[in-house]
């Protein structure tokens, strides 16, 4: 007992020391996978150590011999001949079954921890299952609509979660590969066009946790990351409230004028303001921005609106929609509105400063 | 080729490229059909050259020179020949469909018409990860070459170490999904893929331990080579064991696609294949140029390679573990991973440093270098017996060989050997078979080369004709060769 209880205390230490080392000095490891915070990516990690301990077991032994033999058995004179041995039976199959021996029982743990990955636990709300549908450059997500089975809200980039349940997402992509990561809650799954894909993930702990492409998907796949927003059960549901409505109305007329802009610019041709839409139809090019002001970042996870306690700040938001709206592709290169908006690519349409500043009034009304 | 693609747009897609990044929607310039086109020329190229390395293993070996009396490096390259034509012709197939795809609008790879993007990576893994043991296997060889000459002692277990040769590249057939953990084939697959990849370190750790058996008890000289080939052991035992950590699939899915996997593909890639090589070079260079290198000089350039690597290479573990995924360009700030990055970044520039100077070495010795022995290592197989550089027709009467080692058994003179290659008969080697110096596979070659660029620039009338011309040059040239007179010794005899 007592020695069980010292080998896993000094497991501990030795692990968070190993830890500390290698994220030494920083205080935002904001994708370390290090710092689990959910029981898939702690499972991920705990493997990790097991097969990291006996990793460094062999590595110290062999390089350790190979030290050594190099030591030992240099050549003292040029005539010196050793003795010519050609080999030894026994040794051979000594180190042919014992790391065959050390893999088998590695397998074990691996092979539970990979069916752990696979197999969500009993869901206690199965309507919470979300849906991740990757674009280049930016991730849509939707929720089944809390008020009508047969709906889904729609939002982009930015997506909550309740703490302590498990939540099975599905996988999807319209045009490349992508691969879905939130490293402090699991591992990455693809994001793959024509098949789909299934995972699932929990948080323990309120938090925002940072996510971003993790498989190779054109020039701005840099570019491309969401954040994931854990909150307590009731918060969630009501942000879910939220999100199935649209955005309050303002009688602001720099904001009414914006709405003409967003209309007559052709953003509606991508961009929706609806929130609820039919389960399972087809989403636009562009991100919903029914809810844009609500969200803690633009342009895919580029700039940031809100401030260190998570609550956007209007003057940064506006600051980062001029930004945006002035120069896409200064923000996020390759990026398809750039490229495919007749504003930006037709000089005679191109935004007047005036436009851009009844665009962001009227976006930045869109909480 | 492929160097020369900027003049249409470079290739964009990776280096595996994933469908459907490859396709026209996604990639409309002339990028990726240089990839495509280049390595198809390289498949020819390399498949030809692999069949001449099968065929000349099996048909030519001097009288006595059984196949396990092949020195490794041969017994290496040929189990990679064998391994590069079956490869090859899967990436080819992968390749045809993809430009079927670009060029006649075929569907193999598209999903809105019922292709499948997970069909190319089938493809190209099962190309994808034989091909990264013909990158390791040669180097291998030439470890096991390297270590018995400077430890004075014959390879420890010859016979286990070809044999794990072998089982290695049989194996390497059945792990191509480990490339795939996150693609989503389900829990069994990805079961059965961990298994045979975890596997796959056993014969890979009997090569290791019987590398360490060989230098064990022996008298070890630290010369360039021999450094090189212990670099490779403490380097590749590194990427071996990280290799491992991948593949337990369900941390692998914290570590696929972030720079843990450079990290790891660079312990064994570099500090396995390229230290292997530079061993090699190193080793040989005597030998093929006649001259002898500066030992100093070969010493330095491998601590500065050494050092370099490790500062380049270790930090791209800590990055990929902290949540850096590949192939980004840029990253915001607040993500932990400045510090690491910059010391990778100043690595690289030690390991340029370590190569500069191998350059250095090797372009002034080759001119003024002292003059080489013949056997400037003791070394222990029979290339070591002839003078340095060889002369053309390499051994002036084919030995006969009695066992493994003959050179050094010879000269230790334990088995009452007859002195391999020596006496010479007078008749300057014209008893020996050689292919005939031809200019025609130049011509063969250029004609590709041609027809390659008309075949990417192919939505211009005179591209096309291009191509046709570049053909008609090729078949030329290939035709032309194989009517050339072939040197015969047997027809030389009668003519005497």
């Amino acid at each position: 007992m007592r020695l069980q209880k010292i080998s896993k205390t000094s497991f501990f230490i030795a692990t968070t020391l190993l830890t500390l080392l290698i994220t030494a000095c920083y205080p935002d490891h904001n994708q370390s996978t290090f710092d689990p915070q959910g029981p898939v990516a702690a499972s991920q990690l705990n493997l990790f150590w097991w097969i990291f301990i006996g990793g460094m077991i062999v590595f110290v032994l062999v390089e350790g011999a190979l030290v050594y033999a190099m030591i030992k058995f240099r050549a003292r004179s040029e005539s010196d001949i050793p003795a010519q041995t050609h080999g030894n039976t026994r040794l051979e199959i000594i180190w042919t079954a014992v790391p065959a021996l050390l893999l088998l029982i590695i397998m074990v743990p691996t092979i539970n921890g990979l069916f752990y990955m696979y197999e969500a636990p009993k869901l206690h709300q199965a309507n919470h299952v979300l849906e991740v549908i990757g674009h280049q450059w930016w991730f849509e997500f939707r929720y089944p609509d809390p008020n009508d089975p047969e709906k889904e809200i729609v939002t982009a980039n930015e997506v909550y979660i309740p703490v302590g349940y498990p939540v099975p997402l599905n996988l999807d992509s319209v045009d490349v590969i992508h691969s879905f990561w939130v490293p402090k809650l699991a591992g990455k799954t693809d994001m793959v066009p024509g098949e789909g894909n299934y995972m699932w993930f929990e948080a323990d702990v309120p938090g925002e946790y940072y996510g971003q492409c993790a498989e190779y998907c054109g020039t701005s796949h840099a570019n491309m990351k969401f954040k994931v927003i854990a909150v307590s059960e009731p918060d969630f549901k009501s942000w879910l409230q939220v999100q199935s409505n649209p955005a309050l109305e303002s009688s602001d007329p720099l904001v009414q004028e914006g709405a003409g802009v967003f209309k007559s610019a052709g953003c509606t041709g991508c961009h929706a303001t609806k929130t609820v839409v039919n389960k399972g139809s087809k989403g636009r090019v562009g991100p919903n921005l029914a809810h844009v002001a609500s969200r803690r970042n633009l342009a895919a996870g580029m700039l940031r609106n809100s401030d260190e306690n998570g609550s956007v700040n209007d003057a940064l938001l506006q600051k980062n929609l001029r930004t945006w709206l002035q120069d896409p592709n200064e923000v996020k290169p390759g990026n398809l509105m750039s490229s495919g908006a007749q504003v930006y690519t037709d000089p005679d349409k191109k935004l007047t400063e005036e436009q851009i500043s009844q665009l962001v009034h009227y976006l930045s009304s869109l909480k | 080729m492929l160097k020369l693609s900027w003049i249409g747009g470079a290739t964009d897609a990776g280096w595996f490229g994933y469908a459907p990044l490859t396709s026209v929607a996604q990639n409309p310039g002339t990028g990726i059909d240089f990839w495509i086109i280049s390595l198809q020329i390289l498949g020819i190229a390399s498949l030809a050259a692999s069949f001449n390395f099968i065929v000349t293993v099996i048909n030519m070996r001097a009288p006595g020179m059984t196949m396990m009396r092949l020195p490794l490096f041969t017994w290496m390259s040929f189990i990679t020949a064998i391994l590069l034509v079956l490869a090859f012709p899967v990436i080819t197939v992968a390749l045809i469909e993809l430009t079927f795809d670009r060029y006649f609008m075929f569907n193999f790879f598209n999903v809105a018409n019922g292709g499948s993007v997970v069909l190319w990576q089938h493809l190209f893994w099962v190309f994808g990860h034989p091909e990264v043991y013909i990158l390791i296997l040669p180097a291998m060889g030439i470890v096991s070459e390297v270590l018995p000459v400077f430890s004075k002692k014959p390879l420890f277990g010859y016979k286990t170490v070809v044999l794990a040769g072998i089982i290695i590249a049989f194996m390497g057939w059945m792990v191509w999904s480990h490339h795939m953990f996150t693609v989503g084939l389900g829990a069994v697959a990805n079961a059965v893929f961990t298994i045979t990849t975890m596997l796959i370190a056993v014969p890979t750790g009997i090569k290791v331990f019987n590398w360490l058996g060989t230098i064990w008890g022996g008298s070890i000289r630290f010369t360039t080579p021999m450094l090189f080939s212990l670099g490779f052991i403490a380097m590749f035992l590194m990427g071996g064991i990280s290799g491992v950590m991948h593949a337990v699939s369900p941390s692998d899915a914290q570590q696929q696609d972030t720079y843990f996997i450079p990290a790891h593909l660079h312990y064994v890639l570099f500090g396995g294949a390229i230290m292997g090589i530079l061993s090699g070079i190193f080793y040989w260079f005597p030998k093929y140029s006649g001259k002898m290198y500066s030992e100093r000089q070969g010493k330095i350039s491998f601590w500065l390679i050494m050092i370099g690597q490790n500062v380049t290479f270790f930090p791209m573990h800590f990055v990929g573990l902290d949540g850096m995924p590949r192939r980004i360009y840029t990253y915001a700030d607040n993500m932990g991973w400045d510090f690491w990055n910059g010391v990778t970044t100043g690595g690289a520039f030690i390991l340029v440093l370590g190569f500069l100077l191998v350059m250095d070495n090797i372009g002034r010795h080759w001119k003024n270098g002292e003059p080489a022995p013949s056997d400037p290592w003791d070394g222990r197989t029979l290339e070591w017996s002839i003078s340095s550089p060889p002369p053309e027709y390499n051994f002036e009467e084919i030995p006969i060989v009695r066992s493994l080692d003959a050179w050094w058994e010879t000269k230790q003179g334990e088995a009452h050997k007859e002195v391999p290659a020596s006496g010479g008969s007078g008749n300057d080697g014209h008893g020996i078979h050689l292919p005939q110096p031809s200019y025609w596979p130049f011509v063969a070659a250029a004609g590709l080369f041609i027809a390659a660029y008309g075949v990417v620039f192919n939505d211009l009338l005179i591209p096309w004709a291009l191509a046709a011309i570049g053909l008609t040059i090729g078949f030329v040239g290939v035709y032309a060769w194989s009517l050339e007179p072939i040197n015969d010794p047997e027809e030389e005899d009668s003519t005497h």
